[in-house]
């Protein structure tokens, strides 16, 4: 851990001088300036032309209408469940997905890449299909239900929110605090278990607040995907459910009651900027410079029967969790009979709006990789810049509303302001591939972040002093140590895009269908064939996701070694 | 790594914009065609080679916009109207008319074709709308089930809170559904604003189950619906909706395993609608293709695609539709007017006796 | 010209004055050490000679070139740090090749340097290793060679040996200083402790209250302390109030002390400071000439080789020294206690007495 020594003090806290503190304030604002012009351009320019469009609304009705509306009971108890869903959601992820962190950090066991990225399946999936798979694994027909009773029927609750919520984020904790904590020293801890402390104390006292800024990190983002659920919250909740995001669109879409949307988003936005700003400003001071070690040293395979058995009660909770209403998809689209996939490829009534399946393939495959490639410079960009400034956590917090932002909102600003001049984009890639990497950068930057500020700065001034220009020392020392970090940064980003339907599905497009697209076509009507094809559809998208993350995964620098 | 990583991502980008650059569709004419743009919602579908007959008549390029649902896609159409997306705005039903018309988002068109047509699905007497479809949402039920047990079908609305029925039906949220909201404006029609809410306590303490949309009713709860996990013997659906099952079964089905109520005042008919946007670029084209959707070629080619008939009267419907698809008798009538005005309160007055 | 010269520089740390001034100027291939207590800034002076940090005023000058606005990857200044800061995710031989990287030499050259400079530190087998698995002994010798190899034209040292065991210590100073007076490389090393700064350096730099309080060579500290600061902080204990009386002797409350004729002191009367050095009271056993006190023994404290012991003389006490196989007197013991004149040395200023 930290010894505070003099070089440390010295090193971290005598304020720079003038000369040396403007050069500092010069190379952030050379970071800062192309994330911040993509955060103006593409967030607040169309956030700013929507709420504007809104308060000047035709037939409005009067500023405290609006105002009582909001604070009305109902619109309160929308509040309050937001909330408390979301905090409910985001605690059970955590304690569910820790330990499975843990055991992905600290063992080796065979198919564990193929393991974890299962896990992130999820993630892309859209909640009709996920809602599919629980309505089979929660309804009266399933073999869990006939076993533990009818109490165990979820669907329609706030359990089957809860429930889903879980299936969602779990991958978030395994990846951002798996990641960081297979390169934690485990001394750490065994050093303080020499010194008395029991393994559980161990934990609490020296492991866990070195892995902390890594679970608020993770936490956040599963808290904010939470705060703003929609499908799920609509789907599986049932209609007796309904979360701000919801009630955002409704108020948009179905009554054309622009201000009150407007006047919701803001409350949504607010609430996340106040969350990113506690937590920026938590982070800022939890982080610590550490030593990191080879996953080889950290990790073994887990041979005491403790060890065993804590790998295969995790992996069988994931199994439950995760893996059964997957292979239930499968499976479902499977069991008419494998013509279901053959007949994705043919266009039998030539409709214009048929989608070859390669096509969405290939549309999805290349806007996620765009926006891994766009997200990933982006959020360098920020977490270079944001790490060491005191001023950073400010500016943190602000590329984390993207995040908080109603779907709704969002889209039809873009609407707005991107698809009239003098930004006309409409229907292009490039929107698409903004909006995409709008939302994935906060998972970029926060995955990068622990990682930049647990380097210890000695490191970086060692390769200096030996001849390292910063860009050089950049390259050789935080690039290989952060690897992982990016690595995980760019699965989110990359898994983010395949699966958003959010903002984008607000921005008319002509000729760009992405899987989960596809998906919804299929849905949309009746007929067993449809059926089967959305189910085949969606396979393919799991299927696509996965060789996505193994492939991701295997890219490593030569050189670097095992981090 | 070094160089390696940079080059990776670069190349990537590189390759991948690149493609997007050069994916715009080939020209086969050597003049340059004018390029008509359609807004759409998600399940618009039509032939290709109707819309290619389109395109070879007038020399024009027909693109179609994706614009989510019909909500989604008016109120899109209403943010833009000063420089509007598309020239031709398919899809705006009866719910959402009043809204559309309200927002001046509409030029005034007179159909030559439109004579043909039925005056009943006329709504606007300036023409700024041309109806080019219908359909009617029903309750759908599962005939095995019905059949099975020797229960007899219910007859009208208020047969659905007899106890015969209890835990048999799902509906969709009129908040997010528009097969919900047709079937709350049902109610309304059949048993007027004093009794429509008595009728969907009724409803509640039959045990209805309410879900969010189409798609997990029909899929997720209904158990007639083909490949289906659910238990519910009857779900809010299209009147056409036994035709689909036929259609789009695994194997040659003799009848459909699904048939629709069409009993007087229990179906509501939506009306669907094409309209020219305002400051549309070519607005000649636009109205050559509001008349070739009234036509014959696009009108008959709708049933299969999108499984609503099609206004035009003449049209020959495909077999499966003549065989499977029903009419309702007597559909519920509300005007568009009235529907926009009171839609919020009626959605809310709903959601408190029936979710709270 | 010197080689380097630090001039001028000051620095502040919130607000007090961490660098006061201070100016300093080291020969080509001279070692020189900043000794001082933790805090005293001189890991500060140090990161300001590499560049780390930037001086509120005053210049470093290397090889008669303004360092100032030389960046410090251009300087040619290697600073091995007191943590080592290894790269974890490169192997010993690629941690030593970085400098050499960073240079841009040929590849089989760089290989065939690591080589050497791997040599030099003992650790010919240990190239392809990872540098996590190391011992703290091994990777010092790492750290070293890898500062040694890019041939820096000024190698800092921070603290280089202060996260190793006692034992380790000793064996890895003596190797130490045996490599740099072999590579002849001008260095400054950053050292809390005295023996390491004694056994490593030519000359010592004392740092404190922000300024160089000495600069000599060990052994002209060990036997000149400038200040009592500078004694108390070699450890020596020895300090009492006195003055000079009538006849050229200095009264202190031992009694009158004779002193040796090297010792200029000043005029009657003037009230100061006199340090006895650790070797200069011994117990004796017949009574000499002058300077013998008796003195009843308070406390023993077994050192191994030494054994510390407290007289109480009067009002005061001191220490001795004393060889634990002589024999020791017991506490409660009075002995006679005898001062060397030559072990005397005197402090204008008074201090407090303590």
């Amino acid at each position: 851990m930290r010894s505070v020594t003099e070089a440390e003090a010295a090193g971290d806290t005598v304020s720079p001088s003038d000369r040396s503190r403007s050069r500092h304030w010069a190379t952030f604002l050379l970071l800062i300036a192309i994330p911040t012009g993509f955060l103006v351009l593409f967030y607040f320019y169309p956030l700013g032309a929507i709420l504007r469009t809104s308060v000047l609304w035709q037939q409005r009705p009067e500023p405290l209408v609006t105002l009582r509306r909001l604070v009305s009971p109902g619109s309160l108890r929308v509040m309050g469940f937001t909330l408390g869903q979301a905090t409910l959601s985001t605690a059970i992820t955590l304690v569910t997905a820790l330990p499975g962190a843990y055991v992905f950090a600290h063992y080796e066991f065979p198919f564990k890449r193929l393991a974890q990225a299962l896990t992130t399946v999820p993630f892309v999936l859209p909640t009709v299909v996920v809602a599919t798979a629980f309505g089979v694994v929660l309804g009266p027909e399933s073999p869990l239900v006939r076993w533990l009773g009818e109490g165990a029927d979820l669907r329609y609750s706030l359990g089957a929110i809860l429930l889903a919520h879980v299936f969602y984020n779990y991958t978030v904790v395994l990846r951002m605090v798996g990641g960081f904590w297979e390169t934690l020293d485990p001394q750490l801890g065994e050093a303080a278990r020499t010194l008395g402390a029991s393994s559980w104390r161990a934990f609490w006292t020296v492991t866990f607040p070195l892995i902390l800024p890594v679970v608020f990190a993770a936490g956040l983002l599963v808290f904010i995907f939470c705060f703003t659920s929609f499908g799920v919250v609509l789907i599986l909740g049932g209609p007796t459910f309904a979360t701000l995001e919801v009630e955002i669109y409704r108020q948009t879409i179905q009554f054309a009651n622009l201000p009150l949307a407007a006047a919701l988003s803001l409350v949504q936005i607010t609430f996340t900027l106040i969350l990113a700003l506690v937590y920026a400003r938590l982070q800022g001071r939890l982080a610590r410079p550490l030593d990191f070690k080879p996953r080889s040293t950290v990790q073994r395979r887990p041979r005491k029967p403790l060890d065993v058995a804590l790998v295969v009660a995790n992996l069988l909770l994931m199994l439950v969790l995760l893996a059964y209403p997957l292979v239930t998809l499968v499976f479902r689209s499977l069991v008419s009979g494998s013509h279901t996939y053959a007949l994705l490829f043919e266009n039998p009534r030539q409709s214009v709006f048929y989608v070859a399946p390669l096509a969405a393939v290939w549309n999805s495959v290349r806007i996620a990789l765009m926006t891994m490639g766009l997200a990933l410079i982006l959020g360098l960009l920020v977490s270079t810049a944001v790490y060491r400034r005191r001023a950073g956590w400010l500016v943190d917090a602000l590329f984390m509303l993207p995040l908080g932002t109603s779907a709704v909102t969002l889209g039809l600003g873009y609407l707005l302001a991107m698809a009239q001049p003098p930004f006309n984009l409409r229907g292009s890639v490039a929107l698409i591939v903004a909006a995409h990497s709008l939302v994935a950068l906060p998972f970029v930057v926060r995955s990068l972040l622990p990682a930049l500020k647990s380097i210890r700065p000695s490191l970086r001034e060692a390769a200096q002093t030996l001849g390292a220009a910063p860009p050089a020392a950049f390259r050789e020392v935080d690039l290989p140590i952060v690897w992982r970090a990016l690595t995980v940064g760019a699965i989110f980003a990359f898994t983010i895009s395949m699966g958003e339907f959010g903002a984008t599905a607000m921005i008319a497009r002509a000729d760009l269908p992405t899987i989960p697209v596809a998906v919804y076509r299929f849905l949309s009507r009746p007929g067993a064939l449809n059926y089967g094809q959305a189910l085949a559809m969606s396979t393919i998208l799991m299927a696509v996701c996965v060789v996505g993350f193994v492939t991701i995964e295997g890219i490593r620098p030569p050189g670097a070694q095992d981090f | 790594m070094k160089r390696g990583l940079g080059c990776l991502f670069l190349t990537i980008l590189f390759f991948v914009g690149c493609r997007s650059a050069t994916a715009t569709p080939p020209v086969a004419s050597t003049e340059e065609p004018r390029e008509l743009r359609v807004m759409a919602y998600s399940s618009f579908d039509i032939s290709e080679a109707v819309i290619a007959q389109f395109e070879a008549e007038h020399g024009a390029l027909v693109r179609f916009l994706d614009a989510g649902d019909t909500g989604q896609m008016i109120s899109q159409a209403i943010l833009s109207r000063d420089d509007p997306q598309a020239d031709v705005i398919y899809g705006i039903d009866n719910t959402f008319l009043s809204r559309a018309l309200h927002a001046d988002i509409l030029l005034p068109y007179k159909a030559k074709a439109l004579a043909d047509i039925p005056d009943a699905f006329k709504l606007d007497d300036q023409y700024r709308v041309s109806p080019t479809d219908y359909g009617d949402v029903c309750i759908n039920y599962d005939v095995t089930h019905f059949r099975e047990r020797e229960l007899p079908l219910p007859s009208s609305l208020a047969a659905l809170a007899d106890p015969l029925y209890k835990g048999l039906l799902v509906v969709e949220n009129p908040a997010s559904s528009s097969p919900g909201l047709a079937f709350l404006l049902t109610t309304i029609a059949e048993f007027g604003e004093d009794g429509y809410l008595d009728f969907w306590r009724a409803l509640r303490a039959n045990d209805v189950l309410v879900v969010d949309s189409w798609d997990t009713a029909y899929y997720g709860e209904f158990s007639g619906a083909a490949g289906s996990a659910g238990t519910r013997p009857m779900v809010v659906s299209y009147a056409t909706s036994p035709a689909a099952e036929v259609y789009f079964s695994e194997e040659a089905l003799g009848e459909p395993p699904t048939g629709s109520i069409t009993a007087s005042g229990t179906c509501f008919r939506q009306l669907e609608f094409v309209g020219i946007l305002r400051n549309a670029r070519n607005r000649d084209l636009a109205e050559a293709f509001v008349e070739f959707v009234l036509s014959d070629t696009f009108q008959s080619d709708i049933p299969l695609h999108m499984w609503v008939f099609p206004v035009r009267e003449a049209v020959a419907l495909p077999e499966v539709f003549v065989a499977y698809a029903s009419v309702a008798e007597e559909p519920a009538t509300l005007s568009v007017g009235v529907i926009e005005q009171n839609r919020e309160r009626w959605v809310n007055e709903w959601t408190d006796a029936v979710l709270r | 010209m010197a080689y380097l010269t630090i001039e001028g520089v000051s620095k502040t740390y919130e607000g007090k004055p961490l660098l006061n001034n201070v100016s300093l100027d080291v020969e080509r291939g001279e070692i020189i050490s900043f000794l001082g207590p933790s805090g005293s800034g001189k890991t500060t002076l140090l990161r300001i000679v590499a560049g780390l940090e930037t001086p509120e005023a005053g210049r470093i000058l290397l090889a008669d070139q303004d360092m100032s606005h030389v960046p410090v990857h251009r300087r040619g200044v290697v600073l091995m740090f007191q943590d080592y800061a290894l790269f974890p995710h490169r192997t010993v031989q690629q941690n030593v090749a970085f400098g050499l990287r960073m240079l841009g030499l040929p590849k089989p050259e760089i290989r065939a340097r690591v080589k050497v400079m791997l040599a030099l530190v003992g650790l010919q087998d240990f190239g392809p290793r990872s540098v996590v698995d190391l011992s703290g002994g091994e990777r010092q010798r790492v750290a070293l060679a890898r500062s040694l190899a890019p041939q820096p034209r000024l190698l800092l040292l921070d603290e280089p040996l202060g996260s190793l065991d006692r034992t380790l210590r000793e064996r890895l100073l003596e190797e130490l200083a045996a490599i740099l007076r072999r590579v002849r490389v001008t260095t400054i090393a950053v050292t809390h402790d005295q023996a390491e700064a004694f056994a490593l350096a030519d000359r010592v730099a004392l740092l404190h209250d922000a300024r160089f309080v000495q600069v000599a060579t060990p052994q002209t500290i060990y036997a000149h302390p400038a200040t009592p600061w500078v004694a108390r902080f070699l450890g020596y204990r020895n300090l009492l109030p006195a003055r000079v009386t009538d006849d050229g002797r200095l009264e202190t409350a031992f009694g009158k002390l004779d002193v040796s004729p090297e010792l200029s002191l000043p005029e009657t009367g003037i009230e100061g400071t006199v340090l006895i050095l650790p070797w200069g009271i011994r117990i004796i056993d017949s009574e000499p000439p002058c300077n013998a006190f008796a003195a009843r023994i308070v406390q023993r404290v077994f050192q191994g080789s030494t054994t510390v012991v407290r007289l109480q003389v009067g009002e005061v006490s001191v220490s001795v020294v004393m060889d634990s196989h002589e024999r020791v007197p017991q506490e409660g013991d009075w002995v006679a206690a005898w001062v060397s004149p030559d072990a005397l040395r005197w402090f204008a200023p008074p201090i407090p007495f303590r």
